[in-house]
């Protein structure tokens, strides 16, 4: 086995970071299997606590940072996560806009500790599940729940080239079109996010005769009003109306809006 | 009197965090407490209010390293409420996305996680300096677990396949014949993982543990089973709360469980499914589990790491006879139509059993979900653990001796995260 990890001692440091999350973001990246050594090879792994003991040290030129700030030790972590980074890129919806968690900033945090623990006052969370870019200068932020694995690769290799990552910005439909499927919308009346969903993932659920859930978050000039419309004529009513904006990036703004409009 | 407390900050290759805190007094371990303090994602809290179809998709994001066991347990306990059952080929495909995540997950535990305590390393890719062939040769098995639930489950983490009733679309037979090459190449090299961990050298010791899992008359469970345990309970999945309970400590963000009646504490996963169903692996997984010499029942927890590869080897003969036998059904799904009810479901994560029940409304309405990780059930046994089995390392400085109680939790793969709810090692020496 020659030549694994004969990095050159100015290999970029790299850190791992988690906030509330299901570590699914990160995981990602040992789900490389084919890119993992090669990526270890390029950078110095220096904090990744799900990968490795190694101890937080000194300061990392690029930082990814997985989960949303839900606790008031949180909010500070991250202010301490950002002054160690030279880069900051957030990756996944956790992250980007608050996550599953942030359902919470729709109800009564209190009520739901209640309901799952016996003892909420052993309970310290913060009322709200807020976006790292709510607290602190984000340099990049790669969305999806979970993140794709391939943009996540072009991600770090754009880093270390240092120049602007390439991930679309267009809508899901267009991937299903590049693809060649058939609109499940049009052909099969099944109810889909594609129109005003973040590409990303390659089009995956209609590809699996599946409505998309809008699970990498609103694209970058959504008509979600309109593709409301659609859906009630499709037999949405109010309430999965509010549910369908209200799942993994309920906290992002377009798809927080029109799930107020959906509001009794 | 001489004591000392050792504490590990935040505890590494563990999905999650968590701590340790251990109290020395005299040379003997006097408490050790687990610490969660992931922060609250409060599932069952959000579940309620949505569809019945919704739950798959978030009871996924409870944890990214064994989505396909929250998506199971959910669609099972889902289908119990509607009179609903799963059968055929739609029940093969849910068993083959399982052994997808055993491979994937095990895998990933074995080398990136375990074996670096083993054989001396910080973590996987320390270790690939000195063994690149070692580590490679487990990411390439890893991979193809991964591809089984990329075609199966439309991507390996979360997938966006599986709904309640069966699936969105059904792979083709021969998308899924095309995989079996590459299974055949990662059993051979999975037959070798055995033989390499079964050669470390393992700490002497025993426990005397009380195992709980899923048990089927002819099949290694993933799906379906009835809870059983070392101590003769055998019970429906329904019957579940009526033995089992959670409850809360203070230290920690997850709630931990143990068995009504009886004050000890149990232990879910590959240590315990083995020890209770050994008889029905496979027998290429059985030949491999005489030749790495792994006793019928194992209750040293280091060598739990070696059951994981068995585990593995099964979950890949399994996948090809499945394959072997898969005919494309008629129906990717069955159809289901709402009710009132409240449904059951206990699955077999890489981890160990997870237990969800909902109460579902007249219109399919989550009225409320009950959902039990593999971690919180542990949790109480590693403490355990951590008291009987670190007080041998006492001497030790500082550094070996949080190295051996890290080591000692991860022995049980703790998934911290998935407890919604994990850990950081204090070591109290007085
Ligand atoms: S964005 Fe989704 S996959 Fe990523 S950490 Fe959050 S819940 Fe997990
Ligand atoms: S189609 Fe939509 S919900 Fe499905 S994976 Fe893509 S972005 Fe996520």
């Amino acid at each position: 086995m020659s030549g694994q990890g004969h990095r050159t001692p100015s290999a970029p440091r790299l850190a791992v970071w988690k906030f509330a999350s299901c570590d699914g973001c990160q995981l990602s990246l040992l789900d490389c299997e084919d890119e993992l050594l090669a990526v270890a090879q390029a950078l110095d792994i220096a904090y990744f606590p799900e990968a490795t003991r190694a101890p937080i040290r000194g300061n990392y030129d690029l930082s990814l940072v997985e989960g949303s700030v839900t606790t008031p030790h949180d909010a500070e972590r991250i202010q301490d996560v950002r002054r160690r980074s030279r880069a900051l890129i957030t990756i996944g919806a956790c992250a980007t806009s608050g996550g599953i968690q942030a359902l919470r900033n729709f109800a009564d945090v209190r009520d739901y500790a209640s309901i799952v623990y016996a003892r909420p006052d052993y309970i310290h969370t913060l009322a709200t599940s807020t976006p790292i870019s709510d607290h602190v200068k984000v340099d990049f932020e790669l969305r999806g729940c979970p993140i794709d694995k391939v943009q996540l690769i072009e991600v770090i290799s754009s880093f270390l080239a240092r120049r602007k990552p390439t991930t679309p910005s267009h809508s899901v439909c267009l991937q299903c079109k590049l693809k060649g499927n058939v609109c499940v919308m049009v052909a099969r009346g099944t109810p889909c996010l594609g129109p005003v969903t973040h590409a990303g993932c390659g089009a995956l659920c209609p590809s699996y005769d599946r409505g998309c859930y809008g699970c990498f978050g609103p694209a970058e000039t959504p008509n979600a009003p309109s593709l409301s419309a659609q859906l009630a004529a499709l037999g949405m009513d109010e309430d999965a109306l509010r549910r369908v904006y209200r799942t993994f990036n309920a906290q992002a703004e377009a798809f927080r809006e029109e799930s107020e409009r959906h509001d009794e | 009197m001489t004591s000392r407390t050792i504490s590990v900050g935040a505890l590494a290759r563990v999905e999650g965090e968590g701590g340790l805190e251990i109290v020395l007094r005299d040379g003997e371990v006097k408490s050790a407490a687990l610490t969660i303090f992931e922060p609250p994602r409060f599932f069952e809290a959000l579940m309620r209010g949505r569809a019945f179809t919704e739950a798959p998709d978030i009871a996924a994001r409870i944890c990214g390293i064994c989505p396909v066991a929250y998506q199971m347990s959910a669609v099972h306990a889902m289908e119990d409420a509607l009179g609903v059952r799963v059968t055929g080929p739609l029940r093969d495909l849910r068993r083959l996305l399982y052994c997808g995540e055993w491979i994937e997950s095990h895998m990933l535990h074995v080398h990136m996680l375990h074996m670096p305590d083993f054989l001396g390393y910080a973590g996987g890719v320390d270790m690939a300096r000195d063994h690149g062939d070692i580590v490679r040769r487990g990411l390439a098995i890893k991979k193809v677990g991964n591809e089984i639930m990329t075609l199966v489950g439309g991507r390996e983490i979360h997938p966006i396949n599986v709904r309640v009733g069966g699936f969105y679309r059904a792979p083709r037979k021969r998308d899924l014949r095309a995989l079996a090459e590459r299974l055949e190449r990662a059993l051979e090299q999975a037959l070798q993982v055995a033989r390499f961990v079964a050669g470390f050298d393992f700490p002497d010791c025993a426990r005397d543990y009380v195992f709980v899992s899923l048990r089927h008359a002819d099949e290694y469970p993933f799906n379906e089973g009835r809870i059983v345990s070392s101590r003769g309970l055998d019970i429906a999945a329904r019957d579940f709360e009526t033995h089992f309970e959670e409850f809360h400590v203070q230290r920690s963000t997850a709630l931990h469980a143990r068995m009504r009646h009886c004050d000890a504490p149990y232990l879910v996963g590959p240590l315990a499914r083995y020890a209770l169903n050994a008889d029905v692996l496979s027998p290429l997984a059985k030949e491999a589990a005489r030749e790495a010499r792994l006793e019928s029942v194992c209750v040293n927890p280091y060598r739990s790491i070696i059951v994981r590869a068995i585990e593995t080897i099964f979950a890949l003969d399994e996948a090809l006879r499945i394959i072997a036998r898969y005919e494309e059904p008629d129906a990717s799904c069955i159809a289901i139509a709402p009710r009132a009810g409240v449904g059951h479901a206990a699955t077999e994560a890489p981890r160990g059993m997870l237990y969800h029940r909902y109460r579902l409304e007249a219109d399919g309405t989550i009225a409320d979900a009950i959902i039990t990780p593999p971690t919180s059930q542990n949790q109480a046994m590693i403490e355990e653990d951590l008291k009987r089995l670190t007080g041998a390392f006492v001497h030790l400085p500082e550094d070996e001796l949080r190295h051996r109680c890290e080591q000692t939790v991860r022995n049980h793969d703790p998934c911290i995260s998935c407890s919604t709810h994990f850990l950081r090692l204090e070591i109290d020496r007085g």
